[in-house]
């Protein structure tokens, strides 16, 4: 287990938005390593991991983007049949509430990872 | 400190007789000069000498916006047009504009009353006024500008627009007094935030006139606390002379109305009998100190209310509350009146909201609110945004008694005007 930094962006839905920000990703030489959208009606929150995530909230923030970063954990997960179960077991026996997850697959294929956002840090960090 | 002691502090028997014997002179002067006041007399069956006391004014027939319109260009002039010397029109949203004259004596007496009301507000000619109002025909610029000029301020007449030399002029001539719009005010906070100025470290402004449009105590709260000044009311109308017809003094608690040049009413905008001070109804004025073009009971269409408690400055001239709204304003949504004003008051008491909305009225049944969330409230949680649109969903449900859909946008996404702003878009079809 341990901590990466994820970046969220406020976007409206509206058609041309996410290509606003793959272009600043772009524009930037910054690589993306996993995202995910959540959508609620009207508007959306798009959550990006990315190798500079720093360097990323700068430019985001200059191009007048609405956005914040925070440290989600990332959990090791075997890459085989029944290897989220093993994670999604622990978690359930942690007792721990997540509030949005996605999975970044590592570049040799030897393992995933399985991004959390959880909003009870400490008890996170203790069961992990 | 005041302008004029006297007048301004004169004892209410003093001030009432002084009303009654203006009032006298100015209904004759319409009754010999103007054939639109005299027929209308007339009609009503009065004439200048059925007015025994002020409280008579009852009797004497309305003068609507309508009524203006009709008579433009000049047709309620009440002399002759080589005595006039200024013309200012009001904006004419619905079909021809009002045109309101001036003799010299009216520019002189309309300077002294924004005279009075600048140092109401602890104003002297150390200060230096922005006047980010348009000057030309709007009566906001130039009117202010002879008041200010008057009481021997140094006045950059810099009009409305190009924020970037506002704030310059700012920095170089030490503003310390503004004369705006609440939305450009809105506007020009969320552009020093932007340019990183702290405007109560970095600039001298101590104060700002707000008025032209209604805006709400929180909206005031709000502006004061991020521009480090104090914000003060203050209400006019062009077929008035423009601003300086009430302002607030350093009490900040209503606006003083100036009675020895004008006699206030409030009567109930459908039946048109006055009200007892203290309840909200249409504001009546008729100017009592007046050459060129003197009105008679002019019904403004703004909702207020009269507050006779004397106030603790020692000013004798009564207060009117903070404008609730224009009778013309207000909409209807399922049935209910609903004035944009209570949407604002919900809108910038809840922790989260931005400095803009915009109100879209979709169809007789829906509109939908479209609010900024403060600068640096995301934090990338879709929690805190839906419990804040859930705040605002029930907040306002409460207060105008419909459902309306609310929309987050970013801050700074929404629309906003230099000049006036157009808080309201009508989407229905109804003709």
């Amino acid at each position: 287990m341990k901590n990466i930094k994820q970046l969220s962006i406020f976007a409206e839905n509206k058609p041309g938005k996410l290509e606003h920000i793959t272009k600043v990703f772009e524009e930037n030489k910054i690589n993306i390593l996993a995202f995910n959208i959540a959508s609620q009606g009207d508007f959306g929150i798009m959550r990006f991991i990315v190798d500079k995530p720093e360097k990323a909230l700068e430019a985001f923030k200059k191009a007048g983007f609405t956005i914040s970063m925070n440290e989600v954990f990332a959990i090791e997960m075997e890459d085989k049949p029944g290897g989220f179960h093993n994670v999604a077991q622990f978690i359930a026996k942690s007792g721990l509430n997540i509030e949005n997850a996605y999975v970044l697959i590592e570049k040799d294929r030897q393992g995933a990872l399985l991004i959390c956002d959880i909003k009870d840090t400490e008890k996170a960090k203790k069961a992990l | 400190m005041f302008w004029q002691m006297e007048q301004e502090t004169l004892k209410r028997a003093k001030l009432e007789a002084l009303q009654l014997k203006r009032l006298k002179q100015t209904l004759k002067r319409v009754y010999d000069n103007v054939p639109f006041y005299q027929k209308a007399f007339t009609r009503c069956k009065v004439k200048p000498v059925s007015l025994k006391s002020v409280k008579d004014i009852e009797k004497f027939p309305f003068t609507t916006r309508e009524d203006l319109q009709a008579n433009y260009p000049d047709g309620l002039l009440a002399c002759g047009r080589e005595d006039i010397v200024r013309l200012h029109t009001s904006s004419g949203t619905t079909g021809k504009p009002k045109a309101v004259f001036f003799t010299k004596a009216d520019l002189d007496n309309s300077a002294n009353l924004i005279a009075r009301c600048l140092v109401a507000t602890g104003c002297t000619k150390h200060d230096v006024l922005q006047n980010m109002m348009s000057y030309g025909l709007f009566t906001g610029g130039l009117v202010m500008h002879y008041g200010a000029e008057k009481l021997g301020m140094l006045i950059i007449p810099s009009a409305v627009g190009n924020t970037d030399r506002q704030i310059m002029l700012m920095q170089d001539f030490g503003t310390t007094t503004l004369h705006l719009t609440p939305s450009y005010a809105l506007y020009l906070a969320s552009h020093f935030e932007a340019k990183g100025i702290n405007p109560a470290k970095d600039l001298k402004l101590k104060r700002a006139f707000m008025g032209a449009e209604p805006y709400t105590e929180e909206t005031r709260l709000k502006l004061e606390s991020s521009m480090g000044i104090e914000v003060f009311n203050s209400y006019g109308l062009t077929e008035m002379n423009g601003p300086g017809v009430a302002f607030e003094c350093t009490e900040k608690n209503g606006m003083h109305i100036w009675e020895d040049n004008f006699i206030v009413e409030i009567v109930d905008p459908a039946t048109g009998k006055q009200l007892p001070d203290g309840e909200y109804g249409e504001l009546v004025l008729t100017t009592i100190n007046r050459e060129g073009m003197p009105i008679i009971r002019y019904r403004t269409r703004d909702i207020t209310a009269i507050d006779p408690v004397r106030c603790a400055c020692g000013r004798t001239h009564v207060r009117i509350k903070r404008i609730h709204g224009r009778a013309d304003d207000m909409f209807i949504i399922r049935g209910v009146n609903i004035y944009p004003q209570q949407i604002e008051q919900v809108l910038m008491s809840v922790n989260g909201v931005g400095k803009n909305y915009q109100i879209v009225l979709e169809s007789s049944e829906d509109m939908t609110i479209k609010v900024e969330f403060a600068k640096g409230y995301f934090d990338g949680n879709l929690d805190n945004l839906n419990t804040l649109r859930g705040t605002l969903l029930d907040r306002l449900k409460a207060a105008i008694l419909v459902r309306p859909k609310v929309e987050l946008a970013e801050p700074g996404t929404l629309p906003v005007s230099e000049g006036k702003s157009k808080r309201v878009i009508d989407n229905r079809k109804v003709y």
